[in-house]
């Protein structure tokens, strides 16, 4: 190929793949910068922004396992580990791109506008909790593994057909690419040339499987190759080097050239969910050498190398997010449950057998009353 | 004897027959080197090798499709849908081939497979970790649907679906599995698919249920009594094939009757009871029979469930108004 008359990024998306067996990374595991001529056009106050952002996603999602351990909150999927993919996402996407979303990726789900509020709402067990009414185009969770992912080829169709040149953000895990809907929507996706971004969050395992025996494929942005399309297999613990592939994906997808694959390998450092004890599938070993890959050590490490941040700064910073949080779950504390949430918006006009039931069980909560 | 909760028994079944037959394989995701999300297959991999009890890839139609061919070439596999919630990519293998297999070929190939998934609710869980909906495999022709109430009944039930030579959905009340203790005879024990229990004798409402609402039934129950209502109360078990006699019997006895299931009201089990009720003992009947069901909703999230599951005094509430009528 040509390189002098390809875009820059695309020369990235060749350079870096499905086959070329190699894997993006721009910093080291210490933040220092090993493929200069690959750093993104980032000024220092957005790579700031980032690491805030990083910092803010980590402390949020720390409290939300705490509150879940102290009984206030249910189940919880933990983030710690994964917030530069997310975060990375984020300072590219646009207001008015689309996200569709899977249930673990907090920072993306920041970056799109929502709140700890609504977040928490969902995971606090409310009905409510999945409007997330301050997110403009993004869907809720999707907890059934990768069937969010055919609505995202689906809303990239829509776009195109539409004129706009707003794109999709979707993710999906390392579990979730053995799925049926992981190979449709990729394959669907490319026949329509629709814009979009499937990001696989390769946290290398689906609660207790390992990656190596998720699929025998050397890699999982290889599968991209069968769809046609370009896939790219990003150090998705390296903020840096995922925002040079999602630029570059990004690029590629709006300007019409169809959908791209990032394969961004991390580690879960946390559980699968609060229900879960990794100790019972993996060793400490593995945890500490994944420890020392952590994304907020290593955008810390390049912010200091290139006096961009003071360890002074970070205390406050944390004590002042962990107020903000803690005041967005007393909001979720104190927001009501009605009996009404849960028929009134099942159909656009509530059916009157359904009706029925309601009042029904109306009389029932009567009468207990009138036991007691 | 041995004093297990349900999963202590289910493992126990699986074990059995692990060792029983060594052409029953456990496979499912996280069921081998964890043991189960639920450690219902705890130390069974360590026990039988991974070639007999394995971990796979993390997609249901995969699980339930390779499982036919397995049954078609001999085995036969013991699959785990590690939440009922997550069944439906699996669905078409279910309904097109698993339950259709013997029909097909005329008896040439048979699909001895069990798929067992933990369902229901009331544990505060996430979304689609709550559903119960059982009917949905009740309306599929070829299969048998089984939900165990107790851990004996846990045991011997599944045996008995590991030996059936047609397939079988062993719905685990998940709510149940550490919720009850009891005394389980050791080795091999069976419960015959297709009949139902009468767990107690009652002259004025039959109460058919099953599952953990058998628990709720039962503490409704004294509430009836002290208001002087003798319930005759029968666990299902096999929720398809339906063992109508022993209802019938029940009803022409009682003259009245209250199905009490978790799923959705519409078209659900409760619909199919009354129905038989009707056809089986309508010349008894002193009250139209009834059914408590589900709302005709999806099971509300943890802070609304306790509207959504029955209580016991939900329950009495209507056994109440059927012996009133």
């Amino acid at each position: 190929m040509n390189s002098s008359k390809t875009k820059p990024k695309r020369a990235l998306l060749d350079e870096y793949g499905a086959t070329s067996g190699k894997m993006l990374q721009i910093l080291d595991y210490e933040g220092k910068v090993i493929q200069a001529e690959r750093l993104p056009k980032l000024s220092p106050e957005e790579i700031v922004t980032a690491y805030k952002n990083m910092l803010y996603a980590r402390t949020a999602d720390q409290m939300a396992v705490s509150y879940q351990r102290q009984g206030r909150m249910y189940t919880y999927p933990p983030n710690f580990g994964q917030e530069a993919i997310g975060v990375a996402v984020g300072t590219v996407m646009r207001d008015e791109d689309w996200l569709v979303p899977a249930y673990r990726e907090l920072s993306a789900w920041l970056a799109k506008g929502a709140t700890m509020k609504d977040i928490f709402l969902y995971f606090g067990g409310h009905e409510d909790g999945s409007v997330l009414g301050s997110a403009r185009n993004m869907l809720p969770s999707a907890v059934p593994i990768a069937s969010q992912l055919p609505h995202a080829a689906g809303i990239g169709y829509a776009l195109k057909y539409q004129g706009k040149k707003d794109i999709v953000f979707t993710f999906v895990g390392d579990g979730g690419t053995s799925q049926g809907d992981f190979h449709e929507a990729l394959n669907f996706a490319g026949v329509w040339r629709a814009p979009v971004v499937f990001v696989i969050q390769n946290n290398q395992y689906a609660i207790s499987h390992p990656r190596a025996h998720q699929t025998a494929a050397q890699s999982l942005a290889v599968k991209a190759e069968g769809y046609g399309i370009p896939g790219i297999q990003v150090d998705g613990n390296d903020y840096l080097a995922m925002v040079a592939a999602v630029q570059a994906a990004d690029e590629h997808a709006r300007s019409g050239e169809g959908p791209v694959l990032i394969e961004a390998v991390t580690y879960r450092r946390g559980a699968h969910t609060t229900s879960d004890d990794p100790g019972r599938y993996r060793t400490e070993e593995e945890e500490q050498k994944w420890a020392e890959r952590d994304p907020l050590k290593r955008l810390k490490g390049y912010l200091l190398d290139h006096q961009l941040w003071d360890v002074a700064e970070e205390e406050p910073l944390i004590s002042q997010y962990k107020k903000e949080i803690d005041q967005q779950f007393t909001e979720m504390e104190n927001h009501p449950y009605e009996l009404t949430d849960i028929f009134v918006h099942h159909y656009a006009d509530m059916p009157d057998d359904l009706k029925q039931q309601m009042v029904a069980y109306e009389k029932f909560l009567n009468w207990k009353e009138s036991q007691q | 004897m041995n004093i297990m909760n349900m999963v202590q028994a289910v493992n126990d079944a699986l074990d059995i027959m692990l060792a029983q037959d060594k052409n029953v394989l456990v496979f499912g995701e996280d069921v081998g080197v964890e043991g189960g999300v639920f450690r219902v297959t705890e130390g069974l991999q360590q026990k039988y090798g991974a070639d007999r009890v394995f971990d796979t890839p993390l997609a249901e139609s995969g699980i339930v499709g390779t499982a036919v061919g397995m049954c078609v070439a001999g085995l036969r596999p013991v699959v785990e849908m590690q939440f009922s919630g997550f069944v439906y990519p699996a669905f078409n293998q279910i309904i097109s081939h698993v339950a259709r297999m013997r029909n097909r070929t005329r008896g040439r190939y048979a699909i001895p497979m069990v798929i067992r998934m933990p369902y229901g609710g009331f544990i505060r869980a996430i979304e689609h970790h709550s559903e119960s909906m059982e009917a949905l495999f009740v309306h599929i022709p070829g299969l048998k649907v089984v939900i165990p109430s107790t851990p004996y009944d846990a045991k011997g039930l599944l045996i008995s679906a590991i030996e059936s030579d047609d397939p079988v959905i062993f719905m685990e009340p998940k709510r149940l599995y550490r919720a009850i203790k009891q005394e389980v005879p050791e080795g091999r024990i069976t419960i015959p698919l297709g009949k139902a229990k009468v767990l107690a004798a009652g002259e004025h409402v039959t109460v058919v249920s099953y599952g953990a609402l058998v628990r709720e039934v039962q503490k409704a129950m004294s509430l009836a009594k002290k208001a002087g209502i003798s319930v005759e109360l029968i666990d299902l078990r096999t929720i398809y094939p339906i063992d109508r006699e022993t209802i019938a019997r029940s009803v022409q006895k009682t003259g009245r009757f209250l199905a009490v299931t978790e799923g959705p009201r519409t078209a659900g089990m409760g619909a199919e009871l009354m129905s038989i009720v009707n056809e089986e003992a309508f010349l008894s009947l002193e009250a139209p029979p009834t059914r408590l069901a589900g709302f005709d909703t999806v099971p509300p999230l943890a802070r609304g469930e306790h509207h959504y599951h029955h209580s016991p005094e939900r329950i009495f509430y209507e056994i109440r108004k059927l012996a009133e009528y």
